[in-house]
Order: structure tokens, then C-alpha cells, then sequence
């Protein structure tokens, strides 16, 4: 017998990652144990809950939790019904920056992910400097961290110059396969 | 005896000293480090925040050139970047076709396998059956050993220790005499990768669990990883200012334990590096290691 | 001469609507020695079973093909049929025109074609058809019951007050089981021993029942109605004849210290114990893991003072063969304890615990007399919470089904605890509130309009100790999923009903299916729920599954009336439809090379040993014997005998034979 096909965004997610979230029956023990649930707008379970209901897709994606999470894998290691929500929220994130419907409040950490990722397309490894240049750029945040600088030199923990992976060619292309542009890097 | 070494951007940088206490008890025990050669970026947090394919690429580049380089077994210190290798390994293996799309996207060789163990297991491993005999000064106070998240979690894909409760580094620690307490925030998220865009959830996270390891009594919290360290003693002002509290509870690498139980100088293994002071009182052990001699002598 | 008839049934429409049964019934009547063919729309039907009585007298039929159903659905219909006529019920044949045809084919010639084909095998089979007597059986009125709680109990009266006898074992010192360690049972908050007790005394002093506690099944043979039983009566180190109960041995004990299982740890006892004050029987066993005694080669001081002389340390455990016709398997089930837990500790806070150790602290003849009191420092606890679902229900954890129980003993744990501490504070974790019962739902009820039980719909994450308080981590999803933290003094886990320690040894001797759980396995999910797929062996109470007391108890009394049912026959009957081995004239005897081959293979153990001896008692040769009580069957023996000395009848390789060359032989 052959599934009618639904296309709803569960049937993405299942594709994608082969996540069933039927699986969740609302136990909420993922947002109880999640250091992040006090800040996000929607708690782990909750974001379930929306995607079940298949008339929230958009809510979902322009939450801030999906951005909040922090991958601490914690609701996954005490799930009954092991949903893979740090997969899941991986996903949501990508799809999220794909549709452009991240958001506004997130904006500083989606730019401190995208800074690293700079940082890494350029030199291979990270340069912490570049990164942080590159961040206060993105976010207009010139002042932070500006104390702690003068001591993290002194103590040696910070390279003036970057230290380069020799095989460039081969990160950049790696790098041009996979965000290829879209995600603006 | 020789082992593969990948240190990650972090140790090469901000946690500096971690790398320097690392190679400092490999010298001790006369373990070789071969660092991967031309090692990138492991893409830490941020890839798998931004693409699928690209957080699977940048560790799986990095494993391949250790199979270039003839390693079968890798260690890896920085708890984040175990965790990236693992997972990557790991979700390779078990699909074969994301295999093959991220070995055409590195372009090189790629079997899986490649044994990847983080700090505890190398020392589990390599370190702790020599340790008594090397053993000259001993910790005389209460620690706490924080494991962090990406240590033990998800217990599916790395098979280390207990997910909840984990013991591991706290049987290293009382192996150098320490007491290592039974607290309730082992394993509780420090704020991870947050420490420059959302400073504020760290100094809430990191300061619950400074909070509970002070409560019961720890005079040192123990770490095995760098953005723990960070975030427990670089953002140590944060903490304070969020908790309303001068807690000055030091904060030390397990390598940098083991080091100065060895008797490694504070110079060698990091410690001034610390923006929290360490000051650890310890004893000697030179009387007793005096009588263990002796010992060994009349069994001849 | 064969003299055939054939019968096709329509089925309604069942089979009409894919099979031409016309067309079938006329083609078929075309085959050598069927004398009579027809078709009809419902063959099971009274008219329908009288075509076939009829025929059968008309055309003084030999033989009867009905083409219908599944044999499974009315064969015993049919063959009933021809023993009114007057004919072998055994010479009747069904194909499955149904099942095995118009069901799993669209309509179409070849789906007649298959029809025809499947009568036609059958119709040359039963032409070498034998006339098959039942075998009979005898049965033997006795009764055992394995496992003493309320189930056993149950099943015992009823058995024991249909005047058979009953012998019910059990392996702790008391029988009473779980049922006897409750405080209050819901919804009525009964004194769970109150109304235990008369029971468990009706057991003691039925003439019927013959109890033997401390007791375990060692090995069981036979079969339904002949089933050989042997007990291991474990060394009580008592005379218990010489025994009158009076208790003094164990007052006078100086090895105190051994936790108290019936407390579930909560407590200590002594080496020489009762379980509880109210056993039955309340005659003490010295537990020779623990017994100073029996370590160390000491003491004796119970042996001093028993005024009887009943303490017997040289007592061996004694093996007591039976003679039973059926047995009851009672034997209950276990929950799982808080070291299953490790987002809850491993089970090192002494401060959680679980179900059973709550009724305890609040049983009047518990460690604390009734009161709730923490077990850590024996203060009374002014905030509890109690956590629903604990490990059930929980895939991830290996127990994907509900227990079903806990809903309503955690709405009475709440009740219990508000009635003894009025200013305390219940918190209840839940995820549902599964309260199907007689008056269940308004307990529950109760418990949160009247009793004041708060009732957070989440699931909790953690639980960790602080300042001597367990802070609960939970969350509370019906309102928006929010993180909810509860300071606690004491937290009690509705952990998981498991099956019984033991379970599956106990099923292997008795070849018992049981599930992935270790529940026994009932013969028919639906409709035989007291029965299991052995012959003879019935089931009641929770070592099936989950259940609740009134549950057990209706389904002891189910499982006791189909053991009374056996037992009103003076004899059972068997259908012959078994494995033989050939016997032949001397010297030959039997094709049968005594390799016994046959014997490891048989999965019913149906297989034994024949001596075939001379007139002065000298074995002359030794072969194989199917054991008609036992043998199902199967063919595993006739297709790995090396001689082909075993065929079977109403099966014969000569039947089989037959059906397949007609299929190859276009008639």
C-alpha cells in the first residue's frame, strides 16, 4: 500500500534526518532538564508540539530557540522516545537561514557562528582576532571584550598573527561545495 | 610509545596552557605526540550551527590526514573537538551514502578507521598504571570534576563513561590523592560557545555551577576542556558581577593536575596563564616515596 | 471403491465474489470417485451441515471434501457433522477456499483454477483416508497453583470449593505476595491485609489445599491432565509440626541486622524470621545466607530457647514428587528499583524511593508504624513528589509498554500521605492519569479536588541533593512547557511492574512462551487470556502483564474454572492425528534403528524410549515411541527419520504423496 504523500514540513524533517517526530508525546522532559528553556521563546518540547501541529512551521523557524540551543545534548540523553532534538535543531537552524526567516533578536549569534566560519575559510584554523574583528563589524558591539584583550596577550593565549593551514586550496573548496554562497559566508 | 595528536584551534591559542600540560606529562611519561600534519579547523560549534555537510567535512578532513600520516589512534584534549570527530566518524559509518558525499567533498581518503580517545582515556591508557611510581606531591584538598557536555554526551556515539554521574575523571583525581566530591553539576552546560554573543547565559550557567561545587566544599574544579576552562575562569568577572559573589575557586586541567602531582613546575604546565589564581597547597610525598624504595629494594 | 462427496461453500460472498464455486463444484464433479457435487451459500449453517448429513446417507459417502474456511474456523463443525451420519469423523477433508484463495487473489479463472486444484488434492488424499479413533487420556483431579499472592489464592479457593485438590506452592516463607505488603488498596482504601488475611487463612485451613511455603518447582514432566511435578521444599531448619508459632526464636535472635525484604529494605530483621506478623504460616525460616549459625558455626541460641525443640539445623531441602492434572502459574510480578534511574541518582539518595517502599512507611505494621518519615534522618517530610511513569513507557530505557497500575496507586500515595500530614505538600509528575476502573476516575479525583494533590502534567529531568533537600528538575507542558524546579523532602517513583525474578527459568520448565518482558504469553491475546499455548497450564494475575487486584483476582477465578472444566471430564480427548512408529512381524519388528535422532529433534519432548523384549524378558531390540498423549503432530521426526519407520495418521507420506501427483498430473 502505497503513503499518500502529505509534504508537510515533518515529512522534510523525517528526510532529512530521519527523525520521526511523532515519536514525542509531549513528556517535556527535554525542557525540563534544558539549561537554555528559561531564555528561549518556545521550549524544546513545545517546538515538537509545533511541528506536530503542522500549522506553526513559521513560528518554528523564526523562533529564537532554534539559535539558543546550545547542542548540549542533554534532551536527547534522557529522552523515552529518543528523539534526536540536537539533529533536529541543526536542521531547523539551516533551513531557518536558507528561507531567510531567522530571528532579528538572534542576530548575534548567528554573526558569531558565521564570523568562525569566515575565519576558518580564510586561514583554515581559527584566528581569534579576525573572528572577533569580524563579529563587532557584523553586530556594532565595538566595546565588548576590549578589556579582556591586553590580558589575554600578556598571558600568550592570543596569536597576533593567524596560523595558516599550508593546503588552502583544499578548505576553500571544501567550503565552496558546501555553503556555496547562499548562506552569505 | 608514540600516539597521533590533534590539539585544535583552542589549544593552539586561547587555551594555551592546556596544550603546554598536555605535552608536558607526554614528556613525563615518555609518550611521543604526533601532531596531524597540516591539521584544519575541526568547524567546532559553528559549522554544525550553519550546514550539514560542512560540519561533517572539516573533521572528516582531519581524520583522513591522519590515516595519510599513518595514525591508528588519535588522542584528542579539547572536549569539543573529540566530540565534532566522533560524531562525524561516527554518522559516517553508520551511512554509507553521506560517507561518499563528504569524501568527494574533501577529496581524500577516508576508511573511519581511526581510534579517537579524548584526555581521559589517553591518561586511562597510557598514563595510569605509571603514575604511582612518578608520584611526588599529593592534592590535599576537596575538587570538583567537571566533565561538561561533550565529554560524555550523547552516550551513543562516543561509549564514555556514565552520561549522568560520570566517574572516570574523578578516579584519575583520587588517584593523586585528591577528594573528589560527589556533586550535582557535573555534566551541567557551562554556556558552551555563548561566551562572546550571549556573555550573559554563561555567567548564569558557569556561575550555578561554580555556585554548587563552592557550596559543597570543592577548593578546585577540575576540567577537561577548553571552553570549560574559558568559561569558568576568563569569564570569572562576568560570574561574579551575575551572582553577586568574589568566588575565587581555581580552576585547573586534569594534565595540569597530574603534572603538578608529578612534580612538573607551574611555569611548564600553564598554570600563570590562569586568570583565576591557583593556589594549590600540596604535600610532598618524598618521605613516603623514600619507604616504597626501600621496599622495592629488599623484594629483589 | 471411493465414493466421494464435495461440498463448496460460498461463504456469502467471501469466497463467491473471487471464486466461480459453481464452476469449481461441476468441474470437480468430473473427478473419478466423487459421486456427488454441489455448492452452497453457507456450509457451516445448520441446512448447510444437513446437506452434507443427507448426502452422506444417500450416496453412502466414503468420503467428504468441504470446500470453505479455514479448517482452523469449522472443521470440528464438519467432522461432527459425519459422526451424526454415521461416518469417521476423520474422513472428512477441508480445503481452504478462502484463506488461502479467494482472500489473498483478485477475481479472475486462475483464482477458480486455484480452487479447483486445492479440492482435487484433497479428494485424492482422502481416498486414502483411515477411519481415526480420539485418543483418551486420563486426567488426574489435582490441581497445582505456582505462586501465593492474591492471584494463587484465588485460584486455589475456587479450585479447592469445586472439591479437587489443590496444592499451592510458594517461595517466600508466606504466601500473601505484594498484595500483602500494601497499606490501603484503591479505589476504596481498603486495609489491604484485612482483606487478605481471611483469605490467606481460608487457604491454611482448607481441607483441599495442601500449602507448602519456602517451595520452589524443580522440574516438571508429562503432559495435560498427567503432568509429573517435583518440588523443592527448601530447608526451613524447623520441625514445623513441633512448631506452635510462638515466636520467641525470634525474639531472642541476636543477628538483627538483615535488611527486611518484606520492608523492601526499609527495615531490619533477624536471621530466624516471619515475614510479617500476620504469615501464613506463622512458622519462622532461618535464612542460611545470614544465619550466624550457618557462617559461622556459632550461636544457636534459637535452638536453646524453643520451648517445642523445633529447630532442626541438620534439615535438608526435600523433594516432593506430585501427580497433577493442570497447573495455575500466579507468580506475579516486580518493579524495577531506583538504581534503574541515573538522571535520579543510581539510586544513592536514600530519600527516593519507590511504590512499594511507600506503602510500607505508610502500612500501620511497617518500619515507622504508619508514618511517612524520610528514610535518611526519620523526619517527617513536609513536601513530597511523586513521579507517575517512572521507566515505563520509556522506550529509550527498554520498557515501551505502560504499567498501568501506578496512575491510580500514585493518586492513593498523594491521598495517604495528605490524611497523615495535613500541612504537607504532594507534587505528582504525570503524563496522563490512566483510570479506566470501577470509580477509578473519581478517586483520582478525589485525590485533586478534595485531597489538595497538585498534579504538574511534565516529566522530570533530573533530581539532584542539596542541603539535604532533592530538588526535582521538571517541566510543566500545559503551560507552554516552563521549567518547574521543587524543592523536595522525600520523592517516591511509580517505577516500572516487571516481570518476577525467575520468570524465565520457570517458563523453560514448564515450556511456557513468554514475551521480550518475561510475561508469560497467553494462548489468544483477545480470547483466551487465562490460558497459555501449553495444554494444561492456565495463567492468572499480573505475570501476563500489568494489572491491578480486582483484575488478578477475575482472572484466578477465570483460569480456576477452565482447570475445573478439565477436570469434569473423567477423560480427555485427544485428536489422533499423531506421529507412530512402525512395528512389523518378528525378527524384523520395526524399521526403526533405534538412532533416536527423532527424540533431539522433537520439540515436545513426545519422543521416549521402546524395549522391545522376548518372552523371558531379554531386550531384544530398543526403539523409538511417540507418546500419543504428548505428540502434536508436527512431522520434524517423520522428515529426519534416516528409515522411514514414522508416518502419520490422517498425514500419511502416502497422503502427502497423493495430493502433490495430482497436482502434477493434469486429470
Amino acid at each position: 500500500m502505497e503513503h499518500k504523500q502529505k509534504n508537510t514540513f515533518a515529512d522534510e524533517i523525517k528526510k532529512a534526518t530521519n527523525i520521526s517526530i511523532a515519536r514525542c508525546y509531549q513528556c517535556g522532559k527535554c525542557s525540563a532538564g534544558c539549561p537554555m528553556a528559561v531564555e528561549m521563546d518556545y521550549p524544546p518540547s513545545l517546538i515538537l508540539r509545533m511541528l506536530q501541529s503542522n500549522i506553526k512551521d513559521e513560528e518554528v523557524l523564526k523562533s529564537k530557540t532554534i539559535w539558543l540551543c546550545l547542542n548540549c545534548e542533554t534532551c536527547v540523553s534522557r529522552c523515552p522516545q529518543d528523539v534526536d532534538l540536537p539533529t533536529l535543531m541543526d536542521f531547523l537552524r539551516s533551513v531557518s537561514l536558507k528561507l531567510g526567516k531567522s530571528n532579528p533578536k538572534s542576530k548575534k549569534i548567528i554573526a558569531f557562528h558565521k564570523s568562525f566560519l569566515e575565519s576558518i575559510k580564510n586561514t583554515g584554523k581559527l584566528h581569534e582576532i579576525s573572528l572577533i574583528a569580524s563579529y563587532k563589524l557584523k553586530v556594532f558591539d565595538l566595546f565588548q571584550d576590549v578589556n579582556n584583550v591586553p590580558a589575554m596577550l600578556k598571558k600568550g593565549k592570543l596569536h597576533v598573527l593567524p596560523e595558516k593551514v599550508k593546503n588552502m586550496k583544499s578548505i576553500k573548496k571544501i567550503f565552496s561545495k558546501t555553503v556555496d554562497g547562499k548562506e552569505k559566508i | 610509545m608514540k600516539i597521533g595528536f590533534y590539539p585544535g584551534c583552542s589549544l593552539s591559542g586561547t587555551a594555551r596552557e592546556y596544550n603546554e600540560s598536555v605535552v608536558a606529562i607526554a614528556n613525563a611519561f615518555q609518550i611521543e605526540l604526533i601532531t596531524i600534519s597540516d591539521w584544519n579547523c575541526c568547524g567546532a560549534t559553528a559549522a554544525h550551527n550553519i550546514n550539514k555537510i560542512l560540519s561533517l567535512s572539516l573533521p572528516a578532513r582531519i581524520l583522513a590526514l591522519a590515516e595519510k600520516d599513518g595514525l591508528t589512534e588519535i588522542v584528542v584534549p579539547c572536549a569539543a573537538c573529540y566530540n565534532r570527530l566522533a560524531s562525524a566518524k561516527y554518522h559516517l559509518e553508520e551511512n554509507e551514502e553521506l560517507k561518499n558525499e563528504v569524501t568527494q567533498t574533501i577529496e581524500l581518503d577516508y576508511t573511519g578507521n581511526v581510534q579517537i580517545i579524548n584526555v581521559i582515556q589517553f591518561i586511562e591508557k597510557y598514563i595510569l598504571n605509571k603514575l604511582e611510581k612518578k608520584l611526588e606531591k599529593t592534592f590535599l584538598q576537596k575538587v570538583a570534576c567537571y566533565y561538561g557536555c561533550l565529554l560524555v554526551r550523547p552516550n551513543k556515539v562516543l561509549s564514555f563513561d556514565r552520561e549522568e554521574d560520570p566517574l572516570l575523571m574523578d578516579n584519575v583525581m583520587k588517584k593523586l590523592g585528591a577528594d573528589s566530591i560527589d556533586w550535582a553539576f557535573k555534566t551541567e552546560c557551562c554556556g558552551a560557545g555563548f561566551s562572546v554573543s550571549q556573555t550573559e547565559t554563561v555567567a548564569r550557567l558557569s556561575g550555578k555551577i561554580i555556585e554548587d561545587a563552592v557550596l559543597r566544599g570543592a577548593e578546585a574544579i577540575i576540567v577537561a576542556c577548553p571552553m570549560c576552562h574559558s568559561n569558568l575562569d576568563m569569564r570569572r568577572k562576568e560570574i561574579n558581577n551575575y551572582m553577586n559573589t568574589k568566588t575565587d575557586i581555581p580552576v585547573i586541567y586534569i594534565t595540569q593536575a597530574i603534572g603538578l602531582a608529578i612534580g612538573l613546575s607551574e611555569k611548564d604546565l600553564g598554570i600563570h596563564r590562569h586568570f583565576v589564581p591557583v593556589n594549590l597547597k600540596m604535600e610532598t610525598l618524598t618521605e613516603n616515596k623514600h619507604i616504597i624504595e626501600n621496599l622495592v629494594k629488599t623484594e629483589e | 471403491m471411493a465414493r466421494i462427496g464435495v461440498f463448496i461453500c460460498h461463504c456469502g460472498e467471501n469466497i463467491s465474489s473471487t471464486v466461480d464455486v459453481v464452476n469449481v463444484a461441476d468441474e470437480i464433479a468430473k473427478i473419478p470417485g466423487v459421486v456427488h457435487s454441489v455448492d452452497y451459500k453457507y456450509m457451516c449453517s445448520d441446512p448447510g451441515q444437513t446437506l452434507i448429513i443427507e448426502a452422506i446417507k444417500e450416496h453412502k459417502l466414503t468420503g467428504v471434501i468441504v470446500g470453505a474456511c479455514s479448517p482452523r474456523m469449522h472443521e470440528g463443525t464438519f467432522r461432527k457433522a459425519l459422526e451424526v451420519a454415521g461416518l469417521n469423523p476423520y474422513m472428512c477433508e477441508m480445503a481452504n477456499l478462502r484463506e488461502h484463495c479467494s482472500w489473498v487473489h483478485e477475481k479472475s479463472q486462475k483464482t477458480t483454477n486455484k480452487a479447483y486444484d486445492l479440492v482435487k488434492m484433497l479428494v485424492e488424499k482422502v481416498k486414502h483416508n483411515e477411519s481415526l479413533h480420539s485418543i483418551k487420556v486420563p486426567v488426574t483431579k489435582t490441581a497445582l497453583v505456582i505462586g501465593g499472592g492474591v492471584a494463587g489464592i484465588q485460584a486455589s479457593l475456587d479450585i479447592a470449593n469445586a472439591g479437587h485438590n489443590v496444592f499451592l506452592i510458594e517461595r517466600e516463607p508466606s504466601i500473601g505476595g505484594h498484595m500483602s505488603q500494601l497499606s490501603e488498596t484503591f479505589p476504596t482504601l481498603d486495609c489491604s491485609q484485612c482483606i487478605l488475611t481471611p483469605r490467606m487463612v481460608e487457604i491454611a485451613q482448607h481441607p483441599n489445599i495442601t500449602l507448602y511455603t519456602y517451595s520452589e518447582v524443580e522440574k516438571v514432566e508429562g503432559f495435560i491432565g498427567n503432568f509429573k511435578v517435583t518440588i523443592r521444599k527448601k530447608a526451613k531448619s524447623l520441625d514445623e509440626k513441633a512448631c506452635t508459632g510462638c515466636g520467641l526464636c525470634i525474639t531472642k535472635c541476636p543477628n538483627k541486622k538483615i535488611p527486611n525484604e518484606f520492608e523492601q529494605g526499609l527495615g531490619n530483621r533477624t536471621a530466624i524470621y516471619v515475614p510479617f506478623p500476620q504469615a501464613v504460616p506463622n512458622k519462622p525460616v532461618i535464612d542460611k545466607i545470614n544465619c550466624t549459625y550457618y557462617t559461622k558455626g556459632k550461636c544457636k541460641i534459637c535452638e536453646k530457647v524453643c520451648p517445642t525443640k523445633a529447630i532442626r539445623f541438620d534439615q535438608e531441602d526435600e523433594l516432593v514428587e506430585l501427580q497433577i492434572g493442570a497447573i495455575v502459574l500466579a507468580t506475579g510480578f516486580d518493579i524495577k528499583k531506583t538504581d534503574f534511574f541515573p538522571e535520579y541518582g543510581y539510586g544513592k539518595y536514600k530519600d527516593i524511593i519507590d511504590g512499594l517502599q511507600f506503602e510500607r512507611l505508610a502500612s500501620a505494621s511497617g518500619p515507622t508504624a504508619g508514618a511517612i518519615r524520610r528514610p535518611s534522618d526519620g523526619k517527617e517530610p513536609k513536601t513530597i513528589v511523586f513521579l507517575a511513569c517512572a521507566g515505563s513507557r520509556d522506550s529509550a530505557k527498554g520498557i515501551p509498554y505502560c504499567s498501568k497500575i501506578c496512575c491510580m496507586y500514585t493518586a492513593k500515595h498523594a491521598m495517604l500521605y495528605q490524611h497523615k500530614v495535613h500541612d504537607g505538600k504532594a507534587y505528582i509528575f504525570y503524563m496522563d492519569i490512566r483510570a479506566a476502573g470501577k470509580n477509578y476516575d473519581e478517586f483520582t479525583r478525589r485525590a485533586i479536588e478534595e485531597d489538595g494533590a497538585n498534579y504538574i502534567r511534565g516529566r522530570v529531568s533530573r533530581i539532584y541533593e542539596r542541603n539535604g533537600k532533592l530538588i526535582v528538575v521538571g517541566a510543566d507542558t500545559l503551560m507552554g512547557a516552563v521549567p518547574v524546579e521543587i524543592e523536595a523532602d522525600m520523592v517516591v517513583l511509580a517505577t516500572a511492574a516487571i516481570s518476577s525474578k525467575g520468570s524465565e527459568d520457570l517458563a523453560q520448565k514448564l515450556h511456557v512462551s513468554y514475551d521480550q518482558y518475561h510475561f508469560f504469553a497467553e494462548a489468544h491475546p483477545k480470547l483466551k487470556p487465562v490460558e497459555t499455548n501449553t495444554a494444561g497450564i492456565m495463567l492468572a494475575g499480573a505475570c501476563q502483564s500489568p494489572k491491578d487486584i480486582p483484575e488478578s483476582v477475575s482472572a484466578a477465578s477465570g483460569a480456576a474454572s477452565k482447570v475445573i472444566g478439565l477436570f469434569s471430564n473423567s477423560e480427555l480427548s485427544r485428536d489422533p492425528l499423531i506421529a507412530y512408529v512402525n512395528k512389523s512381524a518378528p525378527p524384523i519388528f520395526s524399521t526403526c534403528v533405534g538412532c533416536f535422532i527423532c527424540e533431539s529433534v522433537c520439540p515436545y519432548n513426545a519422543i521416549g524410549h521402546e524395549e522391545i523384549k522376548d518372552r523371558d524378558g531379554v531386550i531384544i531390540k530398543t526403539i523409538a515411541y511417540i507418546n500419543p498423549s504428548l505428540c502434536q503432530g508436527c512431522g520434524t521426526c517423520v522428515a529426519i527419520c534416516r528409515t522411514k519407520s514414522i508416518d502419520i495418521h490422517g498425514y500419511s507420506n502416502k497422503q502427502v504423496y497423493t495430493e502433490v501427483i495430482s497436482l502434477l498430473n493434469d486429470i
